[in-house]
């Protein structure tokens, strides 16, 4: 009887060990486990330094996409009324989060880096609609002490379709 | 339930009373094991120590529907497969509530072809979709405390029927 006892203790000395060794758990919507620098969460339209959109509308992203969950409508820029410092602007533009897979393919096909993928991956809605984010959703906000969208500018600084981009790290075959 | 359409208008205590109902059906929701695709790995990451699904009182995932209130499809859902989701949800007990995770069970996913269901709301009412292919832990937790939300906003004796 005995030696029936000692497996029993000897069984629960494990289960009592266990109440000393160091808690693994997330406490998640209080303690956010930082994800890795390379993560791919919710997309982000960036803007330059003065407040012009980076999307010149050229769609690459919507072709890119294997899901298809970009939708990308151009319209021409004036000098009246620019968006982007390119010839054209991205009029429309919606993502369909319930869509996307993260892949990031978007990131890589984009020629002015207009889109790029943030460490945010808190999406869940109780609405289908609710999951396409629209153009103000996704841009991100004016930078201090730049114009928002649409900005008057002076004729002949903008003629460029593509505009040059300075801070952009030159392409090498 | 409807006991205001029997017992009339009484106020705070329709009020309290649906207050505590909320807070009980959010606090023991125990999820019933739907895990299709690479969607059930991470819910099976959700339940395990690092995120502890217990946490939110669902560490019970009941492989019967009898027992669940709460029906969490993860993955895609073929054609052949959506009558049994759909008798699956018939047979859990009311009130229940569906989780769509992750894209494929929300519309389809990338895999828009004539196999695979384009979204679990052709079948089954869907409470909550969660984006993410699939979605981290993480992100289902918080779908699942978007559902909570709802559920707290409900008004369950209120309800006709």
């Amino acid at each position: 009887m005995f030696k029936e006892l000692g497996a029993l203790v000897k069984g629960l000395s494990v289960t009592f060990k266990s109440m000393f060794e160091p808690k693994v758990t997330f406490q998640y919507p209080e303690q956010k486990r930082p994800v890795k620098p390379r993560y791919r969460g919710r997309h982000v339209l960036r803007r330059y330094e003065n407040g012009l959109e980076r999307c010149i509308g050229c769609s690459l992203c919507a072709a890119a996409c294997p899901a298809d969950a970009i939708f990308v409508e151009a319209a021409e820029n004036t000098d009246e009324e620019r968006y982007s410092p390119g010839e054209r602007y991205a009029a429309v533009y919606e993502i369909n989060y319930l869509r996307c897979i993260f892949c990031g393919y978007c990131e890589d096909a984009c020629p002015t880096q207009a889109i790029v993928l943030t460490d945010q991956y808190e999406l869940s809605f109780t609405d289908r609609w609710d999951a396409i984010y629209t153009k103000e959703r996704l841009l991100e906000p004016v930078p201090p002490g730049a114009r928002p969208t649409p900005q008057k500018t002076e004729p002949g600084k903008f003629v460029n379709p593509i505009p040059e981009m300075p801070d952009f790290p030159e392409w090498k075959p | 339930m409807g006991v205001e359409t029997k017992l009339g208008n009484m106020g705070i205590v329709t009020t309290t009373l649906e207050e505590a109902v909320n807070w009980a059906r959010t606090r023991a929701m125990w999820p019933l094991l739907f895990g299709l695709a690479c969607c059930a790995i991470e819910m099976m990451a959700t339940a395990a120590s690092h995120y502890d699904l217990a946490r939110f009182g669902m560490e019970l995932m009941r492989p019967s529907p009898r027992q669940a209130d709460l029906m969490i499809v993860a993955g895609r859902v073929t054609r052949k497969m959506a009558p049994v989701l759909r008798r699956l949800y018939d047979q859990m007990a009311e009130p229940k509530w569906v989780i769509a995770m992750g894209d494929c069970a929300s519309c389809g996913g990338v895999f828009n072809n004539y196999a695979v269901l384009q979204g679990v709301d052709e079948v089954v009412p869907v409470d909550v979709y969660v984006a993410g292919c699939p979605p981290r832990p993480e992100q289902l937790i918080h779908g699942i405390l978007t559902l909570h939300a709802k559920v707290r906003a409900s008004h369950p004796l209120r309800q006709q029927g």
